[in-house]
């Protein structure tokens, strides 16, 4: 990661107020990262550690109240043409093609003329394995064809940084597992720089550079782990007990914490517990 | 797969039909037998005879027309303005808290209690029927729209402020396309209201429509006369029925088979 920051976020802290206890209650609290160029970095962290307020924060759809978030340099002040998100839910308009869809964001950002978006819609239906499904209704998709025109939509606009915000938590084990792997594979060719969001330990270990932990309750960063597996990355790493012996310090690091809480929910336990590397093993 | 057979391509139609003989033909033989008092019943044959002597010597086509553009030009003016206003409505928040006590007062009114006022203020002449038409479509067109803005996917209006999606923009990508669906149900209940509210209105004043045909049939013991004009009401109502159906699937196909 020797180029240069794309996107940096300083000593950001979010409150929100709880009416019922005339209080505020903070979200996020000092939180500091930065993600250099052609970098992908992941944000883990068990529910309730804000990270979803996080990416709300970064892709300009929530205010906060200290610290500084910026964009090459630039404080975000509002959602931009410098960033994209790809949303945990596909939001597709279900009354637009998939061609119409991945046109959609360059559409509302008008920074490209029609030759240039249409240009760039075949490029990115292409790039996501979708040619020959232009002109079908994302209802007629299943899940993983539409979370890539929800990938392709974000980065035919072309931001300085992709946000991707748990793309793939709705999708069945099997089809995550095959998304992750493609994930990278369009990520090498389009070479941009990503933060990466999910709960999934073992996800962000094996698409990211590097991968931030975040504690729950507020949410602090707890620990940042270097990545040093090579690329390109087949599913197989996965079974590496280098990968395997990674993925437990990371996940002893959130249990660590589970543990100074001493009493975690009974729900979020079986969210936290439930990676699946412990079936089985 | 084998083809369909005859029977298998037409199942609607030929039970459906067969329902309509059925009850036709019992309708004719109770008739014929003086089942009921002949002075306050009429048969099938007798009210097409009746129907056929209207429309060829009769002042029916003139009352099909009068009922038709009244119906016409109310309907389209309820459609306008309940979806224009209920547009406003649901998205802005300070409109709606302006006008909601307002319009759920008059929502709570059956608009037929309405009817004499209006005969007042605007006449008896088409103008006052037309605006009854108005008055009973209006408000499940404006209902609808305002469900259907308010119902509006909130994961498609983050995903278009992400992307710098502008008011307008977010309007007319996001806003019109997801509330047509409602747009239509409100249609399609204001078409029923609609056709209530041009026959009554019709009943109270006035000398002409088909509405005006069944009071005056009903009225001077003509059964048959007014039967003709129930009748003219119930295909009319199966026609605009089967219009609005075909608008709705003309705008949704983009939805899942069902």
């Amino acid at each position: 990661m020797n180029g240069s920051i794309k996107l940096h976020i300083d000593r950001v802290s979010k409150r929100y107020w709880f009416e019922r206890e005339a209080r505020e209650i903070p979200a996020l609290v000092d939180i500091s990262l930065s993600v250099a160029e052609g970098e992908f970095v992941a944000v883990v962290g068990p529910s309730g550690c804000g990270k979803t307020s996080l990416m709300n924060i970064v892709a300009g759809l929530l205010s906060y109240d200290d610290g500084t978030v910026s964009i090459d340099g630039k404080k975000v002040t509002g959602p931009g043409v410098d960033r994209a998100v790809v949303f945990q839910h596909s939001s597709l308009l279900p009354w637009r093609t998939i061609a119409g869809n991945i046109r959609y964001g360059m559409e509302m950002q008008r920074r490209f003329d029609a030759a240039t978006m249409r240009e760039r819609t075949d490029h990115f239906v292409k790039l996501v394995g979708l040619s020959g499904f232009e002109t079908h209704y994302p209802s007629e998709l299943s899940g993983g064809m539409q979370q890539r025109v929800n990938l392709a939509r974000a980065l035919a606009s072309d931001p300085v940084v992709l946000l991707m915000d748990e793309p793939f938590a709705a999708l069945d084990a099997q089809t995550r597992e095959f998304m992750q792997a493609e994930l990278l594979k369009i990520w090498t060719q389009a070479k941009k720089t990503v933060l990466f969001i999910t709960h999934q330990i073992n996800e962000a270990v094996y698409l990211a550079d590097r991968v931030i932990v975040m504690s729950a309750r507020p949410g602090r960063v707890k620990g940042t782990f270097d990545i040093p597996f090579g690329r390109p990355r087949g599913l197989e790493l996965k079974r590496d007990p280098r990968f395997l012996k990674l993925e437990d310090a990371i996940w002893k690091l959130i249990e660590e914490e589970a543990g100074n809480l001493g009493m975690m929910e009974p729900v979020m336990n079986v969210e936290v517990v439930a990676p699946e590397k412990f079936v089985g093993e | 797969m084998k083809r369909e057979s005859f029977y298998q391509r037409h199942e609607g139609l030929i039970l459906g039909g067969g329902g309509v003989l059925c009850v036709l033909a019992v309708w004719q033989y109770a008739w014929q037998q003086q089942w009921v008092t002949p002075l306050f019943f009429a048969g099938p044959a007798e009210i097409a005879k009746q129907f056929w002597h209207l429309m060829t010597e009769g002042s029916l086509p003139a009352d099909i027309l009068f009922s038709g553009q009244n119906f016409v030009v109310g309907l389209s003016a309820a459609t306008l303005a309940g979806v224009v206003f209920g547009v406003l409505i649901g998205w802005y928040r300070k409109i709606r808290l302006i006008f909601d006590p307002l319009l759920n007062a008059l929502y709570a009114t059956p608009r037929i209690a309405m009817v004499p006022l209006i005969i007042l203020w605007v006449g008896t002449d088409w103008k006052s029927k037309a605006f009854i038409v108005f008055m009973s479509s209006f408000f499940p067109i404006l209902v609808n729209t305002v469900a259907g803005i308010r119902s509006l996917d909130p994961d498609l209006l983050r995903a278009a402020r992400a992307f710098c999606a502008s008011d307008w923009q977010i309007f007319k990508t996001v806003a019109i396309p997801g509330s047509v669906p409602f747009i239509l149900t409100g249609i399609r209940q204001g078409v029923a209201l609609g056709l209530i509210g041009v026959v009554v209105g019709e009943m109270f004043g006035g000398s002409q429509g088909v509405g005006f045909l069944v009071a005056y049939g009903g009225q001077t013991f003509q059964v048959d006369t007014a039967f003709v004009g129930v009748i003219i009401i119930a295909i009319a109502g199966m026609l605009l029925t089967f219009l609005t159906d075909r608008l709705e699937r003309r705008f949704s196909r983009w939805r899942p088979e069902r």
